[in-house]
């Protein structure tokens, strides 16, 4: 057993495992922070709308750079964010729908030019296709130098990390910064916008910045993990973790502890689950931790101790 | 043949049977979304109809693993149809039930559901991918849509599905609407909200499943959404917002379809979104009761005539107009001249518009609950408004004043 788990997480493991596993728990907090707040100001679907605009900003910039290198397509990605937020605002406005349909107008419309320039054009050079965009590679993100935990200590073999590793962890820190700074600011006007409003906190510059913290969250994890882990981890963690407690700061914390447990338990299953069941095969690691978060949410559904609505009888 | 001549001839239906038949199922397809979704705007839930078809991609795969598992090849159109709705209908009552029975709101419900069975379904066909029968399972188009390839008897079950879905849709319109627009009075008067909820998601899911096919799970949301806000544009009235939603569906679908199979390389399911997104925009734009058009064009009006109005006030007080609008607005007119002096006839229009201002503040001070008054907007001309009598009595009272302010002085 101890000899097993040796193995397990030996030099192989430091090779193939720990970087995606990493990139995976990097993603997934640095989804869940902003959606704890999205989640309270019922703005959850933005995650969702922002996650499927990022493709057509992909495919735009990789038609206007010719290559597929990291920096053009952040840009790219978040540029069509920010179309997007804009159009859906139009729409609103002009149309006087309301945001839902709005927002499904909008991001279906991009995401359709995005998958027709993607099939127009001669992307078959590179590695860009429309499932690589929904599910991401994370297997992939795998750290060829190392051998060994000894590697994390040496210059050299760190310098061949994926680079996601790197950026995902760099957007974290600024995100969690953003977060930290602006705590009591986030707070109030997340759940009395007026009030807020009226001590001075200007409410409309606070959530557009949540917004583009979003929109950058999702563009740093969607380029490594792909789509799906994006919108689950922006709503499933918050979600769970606003059924567990009512103090706000407590929510965020439970919502990291629980993306880290989807990533960690997502990524096993996916690529040592089909093996208990004999099947040589790896199953999608994305989806797998999009699984793991449902079945955290559905835990907390059933067990959490605050997931009644205040005022709710126990047996409604 | 080149594209233009292949397009137009499918459009007529000419360029064969397969892909006329692909090109009504997509027009129907699109007809019954359209329809049905124009209730899901009005109850303004569009979005959890993108948890449903997200929801099915689950369901698509456990029913191509169950179908091999007995010895198919998994393709079979109504099974993975039927599969598809199954888990369809878990997800909707998920939504449901984690809005009912928990504190999240529907929109936390929504995202959740559809990113979690989403991942679900793409652990599936990873699974699938890795079954020795599944390598061409080709399953991956239901992701976003393809007519490319398709059996006639897999067009004709869209086809008839789509028409079924039109015909559920005509006779739940009425309580439906009522649910719309007012569930509170819709469940005094008997009608069963949440049955009638279910019944409206229910459709969308039937349009979710037809569509899986043709526009894929990731879009087919866009053909329940779009259409209706097209509508929107054009009528403020239920009946015909359905009708118009139809056919912008109707249309989207059927251009769509034939557009991608004129030019093979197109995929159907963003095609089709386009063409909506097209109806959209024209509507938008052009529609006279709603569209920009037709908004800025009434704004620009009433800009001009409170311009012109005011500058008249201005000569009838001779006072000096600085406003560059103003001037350009009563030069041509011809109301003044180059220099800013009124001609004669700026000279009547601005005593016009004085004695119509005094009129109105004098009315103002007599009726001040006359429902003109309530009315008035500070441009109409006092005669549209009020009978001759009144405006007589108003001009006797103005005299009357004018005789004590001059007796005082």
């Amino acid at each position: 057993m101890i000899d097993n788990l040796i193995t397990a997480l030996g030099a192989e493991f430091v090779q193939l495992s720990l970087t995606p596993i990493l990139i995976g728990i990097l993603a997934a907090i640095a989804c869940a922070l902003p959606g704890n707040f999205l989640l309270l100001r019922r703005q959850a679907l933005i995650g969702d709308a922002i996650s499927h605009v990022v493709l057509p900003g992909i495919v735009a910039a990789f038609l206007v750079t010719g290559s597929i290198t990291a920096v053009p397509m952040m840009l790219g990605a978040g540029g069509a964010a920010i179309v997007a937020v804009v159009m859906i605002e139009i729409v609103k406005r002009l149309g006087r729908v309301e945001p839902g349909a709005a927002m499904g107008l909008v991001f279906t419309t991009l995401f359709a030019v995005g998958v027709l320039f993607l099939e127009i054009t001669d992307t078959s050079s590179v590695h860009l296709d429309v499932q690589h965009a929904l599910l991401g590679n994370l297997e992939s993100l795998i750290w060829f130098d190392a051998e060994g935990w000894g590697s994390l200590f040496d210059p050299e073999a760190l310098a061949t990390l994926p680079p996601q590793l790197p950026r995902l962890a760099i957007v974290l820190v600024g995100i969690g910064l953003f977060i930290f700074l602006f705590w009591k600011e986030l707070k109030i006007s997340t759940f009395d916008a007026a009030f807020a409003g009226a001590i001075g906190i200007r409410t409309r510059a606070l959530g557009f910045a949540l917004v583009v913290a979003t929109a950058v969250a999702a563009v740093a994890a969607f380029d490594a993990v792909g789509s799906i882990i994006v919108i689950a981890m922006f709503v499933c963690p918050p979600a769970s973790a606003r059924l567990m407690t009512n103090q706000l700061g407590r929510q965020v914390g439970w919502s990291v502890v629980f993306a880290t447990i989807s990533a960690v338990l997502g990524y096993v299953f996916a690529g040592y689950g089909p093996g208990w069941f004999g099947s040589p095969y790896a199953v999608s690691a994305a989806g797998m931790i999009a699984t793991v978060s449902g079945v955290i949410l559905l835990l907390t559904c059933l067990f959490g101790p605050q997931r009644k609505r205040t005022g709710q009888r126990a047996e409604a | 043949m080149s594209f233009i001549d292949y397009f137009i001839s499918a459009l007529f239906l000419q360029a064969g049977y397969n892909s006329a038949l692909v090109a009504v199922g997509a027009g129907l397809l699109g007809l019954s979304a359209g329809s049905a979704g124009a209730f899901i705007f009005l109850r303004k839930r569009a979005l959890v109809s993108d948890a449903i078809s997200h929801a099915t991609l689950p369901g698509v795969g456990l029913a191509f693993i169950i179908m091999v598992a007995f010895g198919s090849d998994g393709r079979w159109l109504p099974g993975l149809i039927l599969g598809s709705a199954i888990s369809s209908a878990i997800g909707l009552l998920m939504v449901e039930w984690i809005t009912r029975k928990t504190r999240l709101t529907e929109d936390a419900a929504i995202g959740a559901v559809l990113s979690v069975f989403f991942g679900l379904g793409i652990v599936l066909l990873t699974v699938i991918q890795s079954m020795s029968s599944g390598r061409q399972a080709g399953l991956e188009n239901f992701l976003l849509g393809s007519t490319a390839g398709m059996l006639i008897s897999e067009a004709t079950t869209i086809a008839i599905a789509g028409a079924l879905a039109a015909a559920f849709v005509f006779l739940l319109r009425r309580p439906m609407t009522l649910v719309a627009f007012d569930p509170e009075y819709a469940a005094t008067t008997g009608v069963n909200v949440r049955n009638i909820d279910l019944a409206m998601m229910g459709l969308a899911l039937i349009v979710t499943v037809i569509g899986l096919k043709i526009v894929g799970l990731i879009l087919i949301v866009a053909l329940l959404i779009i259409p209706p806000v097209a509508a929107r544009f054009w009528t403020n009235q239920v009946g015909k917002m359905i009708g118009i939603a139809a056919l912008v569906g109707g249309l989207s679908g059927y251009i769509g379809a034939v557009l991608s199979a004129a030019e093979a390389s197109l995929p159907t399911g963003p095609i089709i979104v386009l063409v909506a997104f097209g109806f959209f925009l024209i509507s938008a734009l052009f529609s006279p009761l709603r569209g920009g058009l037709a908004s800025a064009l009434r704004h620009q009006r009433f800009q001009r005539r409170v311009h012109r109005r005011q500058g008249l006030l201005s000569l009838a007080r001779r006072e000096p107009i600085y406003d560059g609008l103003t001037i350009r607005i009563l030069r041509r007119a011809g109301m003044i001249r180059a220099d800013g002096v009124a001609t004669a006839r700026g000279r009547i229009a601005a005593e016009k518009a004085a004695r119509d201002e005094a009129r109105w503040a004098m009315a103002r001070r007599m009726l001040p609950d006359d429902s003109a008054i309530e009315r008035y907007d500070g441009l109409t001309p006092i005669e549209r408004m009020m009978t001759p009598d009144q405006i007589a009595e108003i001009d006797r009272m103005i005299q009357s004043a004018q005789n004590t302010a001059g007796a005082k002085a």
